[in-house]
This record gives C-alpha cells, sequence and structure tokens, in this order.
C-alpha cells in the first residue's frame, strides 16, 4: 500500500515538472522579440520591452498593413 | 527574371510566406503580391524606417558589419527583412515560421531578381540524313 503511494507521488511529481518545462518552453516561444543579423555574422537579439518596442511597433504596423 | 515571377516563384516554393515587398533603399517598391499599390508602399517605407531602426542597435565597437536580414516576431505573426545589395525583401508570415526557411527563400528571390530570364528553348533543329558520298567507279 505505502510503495503504491510512493509511486503515485513520484508520478505526479513527474508530470507537474514535466508540465512546467512544456508550459516554459511555450511561453518563451510566443514572447515578442527583434534577432537582427548583420553582414560580419554579428546577430543582436532585442527582448527588453524598452529596446525592442519601436520596432515591434513597426513590425505590428507591416502586419496591419499586409492584412 | 523580373520581379512578378521572382515573387510567383517565392509564393509557390513557400507556403509560409504571406505577403512580400520587394523595395529599393529610399521604399521605391519593385515588386509585391500584394494587389493594393498603396499598401505596398506602406509596408516598403515602414519596412524602410524598421531597417534604419535595426542598424542602430549595431555596437559601435563592432567593425562595419552591415545590416543583412531581422526577424521581428509578434503573437500575430512574423515580419521578416532581407537585404541584398541596393535591394531589400520585406515579408510577412504567420506566427512561429521556420526562420532559417523563411530567410532563406528571401534571399533566393533577391538573387533570382539579378540572374537573367531563361532564353527561350528553340526548336531542336532537324537533323538533315547524313549525305554520302557517291560512289564512283572510277579506281585509283
Amino acid at each position: 500500500m505505502r510503495s503504491r503511494n510512493v509511486l503515485t507521488g513520484m508520478l505526479l511529481g513527474a508530470g507537474s515538472v514535466a508540465g512546467t518545462l512544456l508550459f516554459r518552453r511555450r511561453l518563451a516561444r510566443q514572447r515578442e522579440r527583434v534577432d537582427v543579423y548583420f553582414g560580419d555574422g554579428s546577430m543582436v537579439s532585442l527582448t527588453k520591452p524598452d529596446e525592442a518596442e519601436p520596432l515591434l511597433r513597426r513590425a505590428r504596423q507591416i502586419l496591419e498593413l499586409a492584412g | 527574371m523580373d520581379a512578378a515571377a521572382a515573387l510567383e516563384r517565392l509564393r509557390d516554393i513557400s507556403s509560409q510566406v504571406r505577403t512580400a515587398v520587394i523595395f529599393e533603399r529610399g521604399g521605391k517598391v519593385v515588386g509585391s503580391t500584394l494587389a493594393d499599390e498603396e499598401r505596398a508602399k506602406g509596408i516598403a517605407e515602414e519596412a524602410e524606417k524598421l531597417l534604419a531602426d535595426a542598424e542602430q542597435q549595431r555596437e559601435p565597437t563592432d567593425g562595419g558589419g552591415e545590416f543583412a536580414q531581422l526577424e521581428v516576431a509578434l503573437q500575430g505573426g512574423s515580419v521578416f527583412v532581407v537585404r541584398d545589395g541596393e535591394r531589400l525583401i520585406a515579408a510577412t508570415t504567420p506566427p512561429e515560421p521556420t526562420v532559417g526557411l523563411v530567410f532563406y527563400d528571401l534571399k533566393s528571390c533577391l538573387r533570382e531578381l539579378e540572374t537573367p530570364a531563361a532564353p527561350k528553348k528553340r526548336a531542336p533543329a532537324k537533323r538533315k540524313p547524313p549525305t554520302r558520298a557517291k560512289k564512283t567507279d572510277a579506281k585509283p
């Protein structure tokens, strides 16, 4: 009886960890961001709202125009 | 290849690109998948401004790396701008596109603009049956 309870607890724990990881990954994908690539191979990724917001605003305008 | 043909090909090969506008620096529209010219012009102008904002993000300590391409990921979709020389292409896709593939397709589209149109195939020339030398009875 006791071993069954332990197994149930472990399964519940593993499930919640997996669920949290999936949720975080999905959330990270949904985050709005700007990736700028330069000719020399360098790349700048803007994720902070104050840095990215002007570019995000322009991109929203483009999406709106594209319909 | 002209802009219309390059964009047609882009739509054939890429299922992710919703709209695309090819333009030159300064905002002059070269070609677009949109029927409305004003909207295409508006997209080119906004993309030009987006490009100017993006170029400001370069670290001052960096070398002379010029802008090559950008992706803006939004909840409603993504916006791509790719540059090849003086020509640029701005495109929109649904959310979470395959970024590498979209960049590749857009670059290919810009490069195809530079290549001259393939010459029309000529009808194969009719081969004449080989003429045989007439036999002569003359012997050496």
